[in-house]
């Protein structure tokens, strides 16, 4: 398995992680996030941020995988 | 009052016109129908997803869901984000070797990777029993939408019919490259219409969207946390509904014929960051079911929540607007299904019965044929069985993502053999088909297809284990067996993808 995979795998499960596991304990009404309920407001939140993780995960992608095409290939 | 009818009307004929325009120039083929001939870039692939998640059940399922259930409809805001997040590093490998081997379909990766005709075979047929509850549910929705957008002047049957033969007629000339184009007008009109209402009943009745969420939590308290207005759906219900719907998103064949259209990898990868933006239209059309639960308690059925509410507070042309964004909503996904349906047919289960003696044409009219008979089969189900939907869709939705240990194995894992996928995949199908209907969903509070995902990749490791376990036993000769030799060869000599 590639390394440049393994990398971008962080950033890319974070909301992942959050958006599942998290919600036991976010699963309540306060305190009011813009006037959003808790609950709505996390899964809200998470999927917003999602496109910013997974775009760290594209540049982890591609700029390892340049590395790897430059190492003598 | 024929206002809203005029409206839907247009709507749907327009959409029928460009749906037909859009198949461009030139003969048209199977790898032009089925997958546009791989061309299309980040913003049609984009479109064209957003096309198949966005169906008529986001529209008036989440609404409706909002309104009586609660807080559970928030994992329709979550799952696709866990598809997308999926799909970036699962289709970029599964586009590769569609291209590389000329793929059209799932079954046809099934095919070329496992070399397992009783495999592709399975998986086509699946797939097509699970699209065409889906296929009809999109109908019926349809006929909801044009039935009570035209305050109950058109039957819902002739409205059916007539929109869903004019799907098929753009379907049969353009294939993909036509509904991508009437996915273009059904994303902004839908777009447009969600942000309008959306935002604009809340403020209507309570002043702004804060001030309903703060009315709501104050008649309703338990409505915006789980199990919300249910008894079944906690936590453990929502966690497990979101793994399995996440899971199962790319493995809907027309999803991932959808990532074979893209023209390069780099598309596929730029779509899965952008997409989960996409996700928020679904908040604004919760906002619409907790108003119309606010305003207008106690409806028969929830699903006609946000149609109901909209023609209790527009004017009569603008809930022609929403009806007739509401039909192309269900047109689209319904054309894209109705094609891969098709395609699997004549493509992974008519050809391979005749022998493999099928021509390209031979395969082209095949493919139009079933896609008339398949249409047509869709049809009287609609027509004649419009209970059970919701059943029928969840077992769609639990029955597709049982492909998930085989696709995910099939591009990561060399040595897997289509012995265990096949094993998993049977065991799998039969805990979620007895489950479902010795009506245990959910079990053990959590979703039924989710524990058959869960009996499914644990069957395929067990039984994949135990046969390199045979095959060692088997050879008593000291040198490595080509299957070792893979393992070891891919961790230490493989130059990396």
């Amino acid at each position: 398995m590639p390394i440049r995979f393994r990398l971008a795998l962080v950033p890319a499960l974070t909301p992942a992680v959050a958006l599942v596991a998290g919600l036991p304990f976010v699963n309540r009404l306060e305190p009011i996030v813009f006037g959003l309920p808790f609950l709505l407001a996390w899964i809200l939140g998470w999927v917003l941020v999602t496109p910013a993780f997974l775009g760290l995960a594209y540049l982890l992608d591609r700029s390892t995988s340049a590395a790897e095409d430059g190492d003598g290939r | 009052m024929t206002t809203p009818l005029l409206v839907i009307l247009a709507f749907i004929l327009v959409s029928t016109v460009v749906g037909v325009i859009g198949r461009g120039r030139g003969a048209m083929n199977l790898e032009r129908w089925s997958v546009g001939g791989r061309q299309f870039g980040v913003i049609l692939v984009w479109l064209l997803m957003a096309g198949e998640i966005y169906t008529t059940f986001t529209f008036l399922g989440a609404s409706g869901w909002a309104y009586s259930r609660g807080a559970p409809s928030f994992y329709i805001l979550a799952y696709g984000t866990i598809g997308y997040i999926i799909s970036f590093f699962l289709l970029p490998p599964l586009w590769r070797m569609a291209k590389s081997l000329g793929l059209h379909t799932q079954p046809d990766f099934f095919l070329a990777r496992y070399n397992s005709p009783a495999l592709a075979g399975l998986v086509a047929l699946i797939g097509v029993v699970s699209i065409v509850p889906y296929l009809q549910l999109q109908l019926a929705g349809l006929g909801l939408i044009v039935h009570t957008a035209s305050g109950g002047a058109i039957a819902s049957e002739v409205a059916i019919i007539v929109a869903f033969a004019l799907t098929c007629v753009f379907v049969y000339t353009s294939g993909l490259q036509g509904i991508a184009w009437v996915a273009i007008i059904k994303d902004i009109t839908m777009v447009v219409v969600v942000v309008i209402i959306g935002i604009g009943l809340p403020s209507m009745y309570f002043g702004s969207v804060g001030q309903m969420l703060s009315e709501l939590v104050r008649r309703h308290p338990s409505h915006l946390t789980f199990p919300g207005g249910t008894t079944t759906m906690g936590v453990g219900w929502v966690i497990s509904t979101i793994l399995l719907t996440g899971v199962g998103f790319y493995c809907w064949p027309h999803m991932f014929a959808s990532a074979f259209s893209a023209k390069d990898e780099r598309t596929i990868k730029r779509n899965a960051v952008i997409m989960p933006l996409y996700q928020l239209p679904i908040l604004l059309v919760f906002f619409v079911g907790f108003t119309a639960l606010l305003v207008m308690p106690g409806l028969k059925n929830p699903d006609t929540a946000l149609l109901a509410l909209v023609m209790r507070s527009y004017p009569a042309w603008f809930a022609g607007l929403v009806g007739g964004a509401g039909a192309v909503t269900a047109m689209v996904p319904a054309s894209m299904l109705l094609l891969v349906a098709s395609t699997l047919t004549a493509k992974n289960i008519y050809r391979p019965l005749r022998g493999g003696a099928v021509s390209e044409e031979q395969l082209m009219r095949a493919s139009r044929g079933f896609m008339l008979l398949i249409a047509v089969v869709a049809l009287i189900l609609a027509l004649w069985s419009p209970n059970e939907l919701v059943k029928l869709l969840i077992f769609g939705y639990d029955g597709i993502a049982q492909f998930f240990p085989g696709i995910v194995l099939g591009v990561f894992v060399r040595r897997i053999t289509a012995r265990p996928v096949i094993f998993g995949l049977v065991a799998g199908e039969a805990v979620v088909v007895s489950l479902i209907w010795s009506g245990h969903d959910p079990f053990l509070g959590m979703n039924a297809g989710f524990v058959g995902l869960l009996v499914n990749a644990l069957v395929t490791l067990l039984s994949a284990t135990w046969g390199q376990v045979l095959n060692h036993r088997k050879i008593h000769d000291p040198r490595p067996d080509p299957i070792t030799q893979l393992k070891f060869g891919g961790e230490h000599g493989e130059p990396g993808g």
